[in-house]
């Protein structure tokens, strides 16, 4: 088969990591290698056969010899940590990866509260805990996604974050994950396993960036394993480097009463897929999943999403905004899935698309799976152009066509940016579309947002 | 047609509009405006009444610069200026404001925000700096007494979720901001109900000055109780049939339009 040919150079890497692997406990061998050979098996996935990848071609992926990232902390790599870092004032715990590897002089791990595991996931498997075992590679499917398989395989580090019953932390935990390739593509899969008891309260964040004009592939998986009672919010935001592919699957399971927020923002990257999995495993489970998406020139972005409602009771709300410039495509495929049981589920979705340009594509699918018959599904998708009718309002009060472009794209993608409770990601994407858009940087979006009290 | 009032002299007209042709942009557009003839002098208040459907509202956006409408013929001179070759924008800038009929909604973005905005946009092109955040509040605050608004207002998203009675409103509330030279007032009337058109037509009202030219656009005879006009105008089927004083809005409320139209008819 082409495909397997395809993945030689991930099965070479895949022969020079276990040689090397020094934490090579069995269960963890036979978790690597059962993926592996899952992914020998079915290869990259094909997007004329496999429906799931329809609209994004992974095909360049599998064409470019990714090695192994190594590990490093240079001047480069330092410059990249100081743009994205929060700041220890603004971190319970900040965990630095570079190519995939922990970071230590790079990473603040001092102050973590009681009741908090922040460990880089090297090191946490080499101490073997139950936890550990119990969970990793139990949540994100290696039968469904062929890059869960090909990231489970190459399980060597990430994060470990395990939180006890009723902690709160108050700031959040960052995870910056840096890829710097020296002169070859480099590739990176990082794994974070993150598990909260019960009623417990806690921020987390995934931070992907790069150098510039770097060529290389990050490969993540996330599993977020929530208890009863818990508030979890979620930010990701991915800025890789524009010749950079980005796949990434986040599985996340939460237990009864417990409420989910994530954000999930998009910028960089010149192929990025996101499949985001969320089971609402106990009653009263309360999801939200919005997402934005802020690209252009021939940049890709697809996200998949999927609510899975297993149990009664569960609302679920969802909003992602995408704002295609340039030659961009998007993809949003949002599927909500509501099982037998699943009585009284409450489910909305939107999907709001800006095409800035008469060449930028936009593919939007809701995808409603309904099993039961008491339930409050809706869904709405809508893509266009500005609304001229309100440019032309602006225009007509003195503002220039283009600063009414400029602004009317901001209000709308700060609609999901605004909503971001973690400051220094809802910074990072005001100061980054203030840029865009020529606007000041001083400009707020909740500035502009109709939620705040008035000036006067 | 053609027939033109006799106007004061003044040195110079505000507005002139010759014979003003325009259709709805791109191919197979229809003709909508079809010669219309109007000068408004400084301090003059004008009303332009008319059946729904015969051009008002083509007319005003024609005059603030909507792209949706091609002007195939006539002129427009502004301050002695030709006034067709300056933008939407530029338009508004050099004082023209317009009182939309039905003003868009546009979430996300506070109307302070973007008054404060529109406000420094004119400036900017008066070569003044922008202005000092408390003397925008302080106008923006007496603005807002003088037609009876809420502050909450200002922090809400531009006209969305308002009644229409709020649209109009915060579309007089805007003009009252922008001082603007020549106003226009799209069927201001339109929505409210006794009591918010006693508020907005003072409003609007107190926007008379020797300096500045009144347009109302309107169908009912109402809101002139309180803006008195110099003239008024009859629109039918996109051109002037008949102008004159406050009196004739008073007859057309009494007799209705289709006296005229019959005229019209059988001037053709
Ligand atoms: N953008 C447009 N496209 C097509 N027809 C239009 C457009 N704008 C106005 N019209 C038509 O032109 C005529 C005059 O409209 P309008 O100026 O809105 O009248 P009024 O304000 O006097 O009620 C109406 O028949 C209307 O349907
Ligand atoms: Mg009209």
């Amino acid at each position: 088969m082409t495909q397997v040919a395809d993945s030689t150079i991930h099965l070479s890497n895949y022969s020079l990591l276990e040689e090397s692997a020094a934490n090579g406990h069995a269960w963890l061998r036979e978790l690597r290698r059962a993926a592996m050979e899952r992914f020998k098996e079915v290869g990259f996935p094909n997007s004329k056969t496999n429906e799931e990848w329809r609209h994004t071609n992974v095909a360049p992926i599998a064409k470019i010899p990714f090695k192994l990232g190594q590990q490093r902390a240079d001047s480069t790599t330092r410059a990249i940590q100081s743009n994205f870092t929060f700041g220890e004032h603004h971190t319970a715990a900040e965990l630095v990866f570079v190519n995939g590897q922990f970071v230590q002089e790079l990473s603040q791990l001092e102050k973590l509260p009681r009741g908090v595991t922040i460990q880089n996931l090297d090191q946490a498997l080499s101490q073997d805990g139950e936890g550990i075992k119990a969970k990793l590679g139990r949540y994100a499917d290696v039968e469904k996604n062929p890059f869960v398989a090909l990231n489970t395989g190459f399980i060597r580090d990430g994060a470990y974050i395990q939180i006890a019953r009723s902690v709160t932390v108050d700031q959040p935990i960052h995870l910056l994950f840096i890829s710097q390739p020296g002169h070859e593509p480099t590739v990176s899969h990082p794994r974070v396993l993150f598990i909260a008891e019960d009623n417990v309260e806690a921020t987390i964040v995934e931070s992907y960036v790069g150098a510039e004009g770097s060529q290389y592939f990050t490969n993540a998986v996330t599993e977020i394993v929530c208890g009863n009672d818990c508030r979890i919010d979620h930010a990701k935001l991915q800025q890789e480097s524009l010749d950079a592919y980005h796949i990434a699957t986040m599985q996340v399971d939460l237990g009864a009463k417990t409420t989910f927020v994530s954000h999930a923002a998009t910028i960089g990257a010149k192929l990025s897929r996101n499949d985001l999995n969320c089971t609402m495993a106990g009653e009263h489970a309360y999801a939200t999943l919005n997402g934005v998406v802020l690209i252009g020139g021939t940049q890709h972005c697809d996200n998949h999403t999927l609510l899975d409602h297993a149990v009664p009771n569960c609302p679920s709300h969802e909003l992602y905004k995408h704002v295609l410039a340039g030659r961009a495509t998007g993809v949003f495929r949002g599927k909500i899935l509501v099982r037998k049981d699943a009585q009284k589920t409450d489910s909305k979705q939107n999907s709001k698309t800006l095409l800035l340009s008469d060449d930028a594509n936009m593919n939007s699918q809701p995808a409603l799976e309904i099993y039961a018959d008491d339930v409050k599904c809706t869904h709405g998708s809508t893509i266009g152009p500005l609304d001229e009718e309100m440019i032309f309002y602006f225009r007509s009060r003195g503002i220039s066509y283009q600063a009414a472009r400029h602004l009317l794209t901001y209000a709308f993608a700060a609609d999901v940016t605004r909503r971001i409770k973690v400051e220094p990601v809802r910074r990072r994407l005001e100061d980054y579309m203030a840029r865009q858009h020529g606007l000041p940087q001083d400009l707020r979006i909740t500035d502009l947002g109709a939620h705040d009290e008035a000036v006067l | 047609m053609g027939w033109q009032p006799v106007l004061r002299k003044t040195e110079m007209s505000l507005l002139e509009i010759k014979n003003l042709h325009a259709k709805v942009a791109g191919a197979g557009g229809r003709e909508i405006l079809k010669g219309v003839d109007l000068v408004i002098n400084p301090g003059e208040v004008h009303a332009i009444m008319g059946k729904n459907g015969s051009g008002k509202s083509t007319l005003a956006q024609v005059l603030a610069g909507r792209e949706t409408y091609e002007v195939t013929g006539g002129s427009v001179l502004y301050k002695g200026k030709n006034l067709l070759e300056l933008s939407a924008e530029e338009r508004a800038r050099e004082g023209i404001f317009l009182a939309f009929q039905y003003p868009v909604e546009i979430p996300g973005v506070r109307t302070d925000y973007f008054l404060k905005a529109a406000v420094n946009a004119v400036r900017k092109h008066r070569g003044q700096p922008e202005i000092d955040s408390m003397a925008f509040i302080n106008m923006v605050k007496e603005k807002m007494a003088l037609l009876k608004m809420d502050k909450s207002f200002m922090a809400r998203a531009i006209n969305e979720g308002f009644s229409g009675g709020e649209k109009k409103r915060n579309e007089i509330f805007q003009m009252a901001v922008m001082d603007p030279t020549l106003a226009l007032m799209d069927e201001t009337d339109s929505g409210l109900d006794i009591d918010a058109l006693k508020t907005v037509s003072h409003g609007a009202n107190s926007l008379r000055s020797p300096e500045r030219g009144i347009l109302v656009v309107t169908h009912y005879q109402r809101m002139l109780n309180y803006i008195t006009p110099d003239y008024v105008h009859v629109m039918i089927d996109g051109r002037i049939v008949k102008t004159g004083d406050k009196n004739l809005a008073l007859e057309l409320e009494e007799k209705g339009y289709d006296w005229l139209e019959n005229d019209d008819r059988d001037a053709a």
